[in-house]
């Protein structure tokens, strides 16, 4: 990997984050949506969002097994990508939806537990988001930049909550996100483990 | 994509039966035996099958804009066929609808297996258009055929003990490859009061759009409750048993507080993953206000008199 690749990397994985919503446009003029496109869009927003939790969610274990640091600068934009594509789920939600129909989605919010998970999340990754520029790592400071996007595994987890509760009986396609999630969260709580234990005869050594 | 603006429900039922005409067992066994024939190619999406002759226009007739034969033969929820709304169609074609046989049980004079030639022959198929109402707060306008229900059941003589109507769905993994997993318990069973059944709204549909029923929409034979979200009009019946008490039902066995064994549209009794207040009729953007009883309150209401209909839901 020479250092154009590292330099097209993320030009090349910017377009490929777009592909999504090219495929869905393509699909909505061209009559590929179905009986029911206001839902179908939705969903296919949806999916992707939490896709693209799961891919960020991804990069640390990525970069862990694999030894390629290189995926870490894709990160934050894989990250951007997550909350544009909860956006435009949300978007789809209230424009397409309900078409503005406060009174309905504000009682969607207080009645139907898997909306209320979904705007908690919305509420979550804003945060997130907006603390992404290197500027706001610099104003937080390190640590406690650190400390905020610690949220990103509880945002992960409510996100496969909120597809699983939304489902009527065939719960299979949550539960495979469900088991990707727990891989990666698990492989983070592994590596801790190593780590500590890693540490512990060191401090034993100690006189 | 067709995106109309919805407008207000001003819905009219259209005038009574305007004649008898009698429909001899040989035009329907042509209909039949043609529908076989197409039925063993394999058809994606349901392309137009054998039509029905004969049939009258029947009562109840709502005139609103009818969802294209397109959207209700591929968007359906019939599980056993697969959960997605795509799979019936695209798993239509394993489902062998003739020879078909009901059979008829419990609380009546004349029990036995009926072959579905046999109980359809007596009817007289009339063309009954009416809003489908699903629980998940989608809609369209369906041309069924059929007979009323109430008919057949008078036919099988209820003993002074019969009070409810049982249904099942075909139970066979081999033609229905969504029950090759417990997704729901199989097999589908849905039931009726012996007075809602016996309402003349309620009906028993063999076909759809003056053709033969499509097998993703429920063939050869299913239930149609128009007042009634969806799920309750049970679909490819084998089935049926007049019975003394309140028979088990599919969905409210999977999850008791979302789905009552009434399930009347009611858009003032919430379902807790949806609202019931509006719906999206399939082909419109903006959603229309949900009526009670679907519209039907008019037919069906007095049948609930006195009853708690948000605990009765």
């Amino acid at each position: 990997m020479g250092p154009f690749m590292g330099r097209a990397a993320k030009p090349v994985v910017f377009i490929l984050c777009l592909l999504p919503l090219a495929w869905l446009a393509w699909r909505a003029t061209s009559g590929g949506l179905g009986a029911n496109p206001i839902e179908a869009t939705n969903r296919y927003l949806g999916d992707w969002g939490l896709r693209f939790l799961l891919m960020v969610l991804a990069v640390t274990p990525f970069a862990g097994l694999s030894g390629w640091k290189g995926v870490f600068r894709v990160r934050r934009m894989l990250g951007l990508f997550a909350f544009t594509y909860v956006l435009l789920h949300l978007t789809s939600y209230v424009v397409l939806d309900h078409f503005f129909s406060w009174r309905d989605i504000w009682a969607d919010i207080v009645k139907r537990n898997f909306i209320t998970v979904g705007m908690v999340n919305v509420v979550l990754l804003t945060p997130l988001a907006a603390t992404s520029t290197n500027a706001m790592v610099r104003r937080l400071g390190a640590r406690r930049w650190r400390m905020v996007h610690r949220l990103v595994y509880v945002i992960g987890i409510l996100g496969v909550v909120h597809f699983y509760m939304m489902v009527k009986a065939d719960v299979r396609e949550p539960l495979v996100y469900a088991a990707i999630l727990a891989l990666l969260l698990g492989w983070r709580v592994a590596a801790a483990w190593r780590r500590r234990r890693g540490r512990r005869p060191a401090a034993s050594a100690r006189p | 994509m067709l995106i109309k603006i919805g407008r207000p429900n001003d819905v009219k039922s259209s005038e009574i039966t305007p004649q008898s005409v009698f429909m001899d067992r040989r035009r329907f066994m042509m209909a039949a035996a043609a529908g076989v024939g197409l039925a063993s190619v394999s058809l994606p999406g349901g392309a137009p099958a054998a039509k029905f002759e004969g049939v009258v226009k029947g009562p109840f007739g709502t005139d609103e804009e009818q969802t294209p034969f397109e959207d209700v033969t591929r968007y359906n929820n019939f599980y056993e066929l697969g959960t997605g709304k795509g799979d019936p169609a695209r798993n239509a074609a394993g489902l062998k609808t003739r020879p078909w046989s009901i059979a008829v049980g419990g609380q009546v004079a004349k029990p036995g297996t009926y072959d579905f030639d046999d109980l359809v022959k007596p009817h007289m198929l009339e063309e009954r258009v009416y809003r489908l109402r699903c629980v998940e707060a989608w809609s369209m306008v369906v041309p069924w055929v059929g007979f009323p229900l109430g008919d057949v059941i008078k036919r099988l003589e209820p003993t002074s003990k019969a009070r409810y109507v049982a249904f099942q769905t075909l139970h066979d993994p081999e033609q229905m490859p969504g029950q090759r997993r417990a997704v729901i318990e199989w097999p589908y069973v849905e039931g009726l009061r012996l007075d809602e059944a016996m309402h003349p709204l309620a009906i028993l549909a063999v076909g759809m759009y003056g053709e033969m029923m499509p097998n993703q929409n429920g063939a050869p034979i299913r239930l149609v409750v128009p007042w009634k979200y969806g799920f309750k009009s049970i679909k490819s019946i084998v089935r049926m048993d007049l019975v003394e008490h309140m028979p088990p039902t599919a969905w409210n066995k999977q999850a008791p507080r979302e789905y009552g064994f009434y399930s009347n549209v009611n858009p003032t009794v919430d379902h807790p993953r949806w609202s019931q207040r509006t719906e999206r009729r399939i082909g419109e953007f903006l959603r229309r206000e949900t009526l009670m009883f679907n519209g039907y309150a008019e037919e069906v209401a007095s049948l609930y008199a006195g009853m708690d209909l948000a605990k009765n839901y």
